[in-house]
């Protein structure tokens, strides 16, 4: 942190807000985990939880970039639009993966 | 439609966004990313609760537990696509000073999870019954 300091905390506040995400992410990914592998370890069971696994990595990634990016300055940059359609995508792509586990 | 077209294309090209208007104050961008992490968590949850429907209701009869685990999964695709297109709708008006967009969404997503809460205890009650 360098120069003045935002009272508002705001981009703590939205670090904090990443970790949350995270979190969630992390208790859908379990879930999925679960699930791929009710009744006894498949391929196609194990595929579903290692591709989870890899989507849950590649969002803690992302969080763990903009929250690197939040730290770096005062006055920390707006949020690009890739970044969000990423996180986005690995939700949709989790969603993808339940709809194929519970079908 | 075409409205929702042309921020798909946002989605993916930041620098369509950054070409408009003036850059808000960092806060407000901060604020509107926090509303946007807050509906991912919402999307997230539903996609978590469409899993726990399918491992945590096995004496559900097939149809039924597949059946409410698709409606949630498939709200929180909605969900989460929903965020990330309000986020860059919010985005751009800030820069262009215009005032932030008003959705539907939110009614809607609450009158879905309401039917699917009352469809999951008609079904569990019924359910355990027979």
């Amino acid at each position: 942190m360098s120069g003045e300091r935002d009272p508002g905390l705001q981009p703590e506040r939205t670090r904090l807000a990443w970790r949350r995400t995270t979190l969630s992410g992390t208790v859908a990914a379990v879930l999925a985990v679960k699930t791929a592998l009710h009744g006894g370890p498949s391929p196609a069971g194990i595929a579903v939880c290692a591709l989870c696994c890899a989507l849950w990595l590649a969002f803690l990634l992302l969080a763990h970039h903009r929250i690197r990016t939040l730290a770096a300055t005062a006055t920390p940059p707006a949020l690009t639009p890739r970044h969000a359609t990423a996180a986005v995508l690995c939700a949709v792509a989790m969603a993808v993966c339940g709809a194929v586990l519970v079908v | 439609m075409i409205e929702f077209v042309r921020n798909v294309r946002l989605w993916f090209v930041p620098e369509g966004v950054r070409q408009e208007g003036r850059t808000p104050d960092y806060r407000f961008s901060l604020a509107n990313e926090r509303t946007f992490l807050a509906w991912l968590r919402t999307a997230l949850a539903l996609v978590g609760g469409g899993f726990a429907v399918d491992q945590f209701l096995p004496d559900l009869r097939w149809a039924w537990r597949v059946g409410l685990a698709l409606a949630l999964l498939a709200a929180g695709v909605l969900c989460s696509l929903r965020a990330v297109n309000h986020w860059v709708r919010c985005e751009r008006a800030m820069r262009r000073g215009e005032d932030l967009p008003v959705s539907r969404f939110p009614a809607l997503l609450s009158l879905v999870v309401a039917v699917v809460a009352v469809a999951m205890v008609v079904v569990v009650l019924l359910g355990w019954d027979g």
